[in-house]
């Protein structure tokens, strides 16, 4: 400010004094959060006073997509019922297989004594809103840490893994996409048994196996399920379908980019696994794991 | 009696303000409140969202700095925060630093039509997202290009709405009279 305002209007402190005041409590708010946990309390408290606000906000929405399911025509039913119905045929097949397929596994473990695979329960979840980030790919769905989720979860649709929640408050819960670049899952090719890490690529929606061999087997239209050795995911998901593959002789390594078969976009339900948490050793906080990142070439 | 000119010079011509009656500070907080809701909504990732919370709070910055201030724009910034799922601190420091500039501006803007006030505005939006931008950078260490801006230029061009939606109640005579001009 050019002049300073006359002394018998009282104004509070100085717009100086505010401006720094703010400013620092702001930053000091930022260093707290991004290198400890201690604010999770206040974040929460914060969240679930937002709650009823978001739920406001979202209300005509929903109301809308619900008159225009509603109104939906005949057609439109009797095509779903259509392809329901030869879903069921199909999928009844494959149950007949897998039956089979259970049976005979069940007794080849019995032979070799190993235990059981523990069903995993699991949670249903809608989405409430896509976060506006140009950095992240993440979303906000309408069950938290009172619903039984915790940090870690994996989440799928049913083409496959669909992403991993990274924060829950009481009633909402944070999921990091596949797409997200701090996301990585390990990962199998289901053809030859080949192992990786995917990370989030730069490329949108897209995933990148880092660190191959120039000379390794992977082919475009190979598909990636989990390997289950992270203990997070269990295995077998569907995750990604091999979509690019650059062999590039002077680095060593091959450029191979997938597409996540689960549709991220579309849906608005998803199911949490519960995996068993208590396992599991800590996560790294997502700062930890972009310094991690950061360091590597 | 002589007919009046059609053609009056607008009054900001002059750089003399249109009379207005006091603002009532429960409308300011109410207009505040629409509009972060308004930033609530699921806007995901289409291009040029508006930033309608940060044009309301730079519009009662310029016309009064008195009764809103850096500490509502700091609180609504937490507030964006937590619903963004950013780290805590990122809005409020861009809301507090565009509450600064607009109210180190206010004596000047009011001298221009909305346009021109459209024109000073654009530049405080475009640093409060630059800050945004700056922290997720220095932290994610990736740059996502600059077509974020457009934000920006969008809600400029919202400006003059907001100027006529803001300061409507204040533009009601206080008692209504067909025959005389305010």
């Amino acid at each position: 400010m050019q002049y300073s305002p006359p002394s018998f209007f009282k104004q509070g402190p100085d717009v100086w004094v505010r401006l720094v005041f703010f400013s620092l409590l702001s930053i000091a708010l930022l260093i707290v959060d991004a290198r400890f946990q201690t604010l999770d309390v206040v974040r929460q408290a914060v969240a679930a006073a937002l709650y009823p606000f978001q739920r406001a906000v979202l209300l005509p929405g929903s109301l809308w997509s619900e008159t225009t399911v509603f109104f939906e025509s005949k057609t439109e039913f009797q095509r779903e019922a259509d392809d329901l119905a030869r879903q069921r045929i199909e999928m009844s097949q494959v149950t007949t297989r897998a039956t089979q397929l259970a049976e005979e596994n069940a007794q080849l473990r019995r032979m070799l004594g190993a235990s059981a695979r523990v069903r995993v329960p699991s949670v249903l979840v809608e989405v409430l809103y896509e976060v506006r980030d140009a950095f992240s790919r993440r979303l906000i769905v309408d069950k938290g840490s009172q619903h039984g989720l915790a940090a870690g979860m994996p989440l799928i649709d049913d083409g496959g893994v669909v992403g991993q929640v990274v924060r829950v408050s009481l009633l909402t819960s944070e999921v990091a996409l596949l797409t997200d670049r701090d996301q990585m899952v390990p990962v199998q090719v289901l053809r030859n048994g080949v192992r990786s890490v995917a990370f989030g690529d730069e490329a949108p929606g897209r995933l990148g196996l880092r660190f191959m061999a120039s000379d390794i087997d992977v082919q475009v239209g190979d598909d990636l399920v989990t390997s289950g050795l992270d203990g997070i995911y269990p295995a077998g998901l569907p995750v990604a379908k091999v979509d690019t593959v650059e062999r590039d002789g002077s680095s060593g390594f091959a450029r191979i980019l997938a597409k996540p078969v689960a549709r991220l976009d579309r849906h608005r339900h998803f199911l949490v696994l519960q995996t068993v948490q208590s396992e599991l050793p800590a996560l790294p906080a997502a700062e930890e794991v972009r310094r991690r990142q950061a360091r590597r070439p | 009696m002589p007919k009046a000119p059609s053609t009056l010079p607008r009054s900001h011509l002059f750089g003399a303000q249109p009379l207005l009656l006091p603002v009532n500070p429960r409308f300011i907080w109410l207009t505040l409140i629409i509009a972060w809701m308004i930033n609530l909504m699921p806007w995901g990732q289409w291009p040029g969202v508006p930033d309608v919370l940060a044009l309301t709070l730079i519009f009662w910055s310029v016309h009064e700095p008195r009764k809103i201030g850096m500490f509502a724009a700091f609180l609504f910034g937490l507030l964006m925060d937590v619903h963004q799922a950013r780290l805590l601190g990122e809005h409020a420091l861009a809301y507090t630093l565009l509450s600064y500039f607009a109210i180190a501006l206010h004596r000047r803007i009011q001298w221009f039509g909305p346009i021109g006030q459209a024109l000073h505005v654009l530049p405080l939006l475009l640093v409060t997202q630059l800050v945004v931008y700056s922290v997720r950078a220095a932290l994610s260490g990736t740059w996502p290009g600059w077509s974020w801006m457009l934000d920006s230029v969008v809600a400029a061009a919202l400006w003059p709405i907001a100027d006529r939606l803001l300061l409507a109640p204040q533009r009601r005579a206080p008692e209504r009279d067909d025959t005389r001009p305010i």
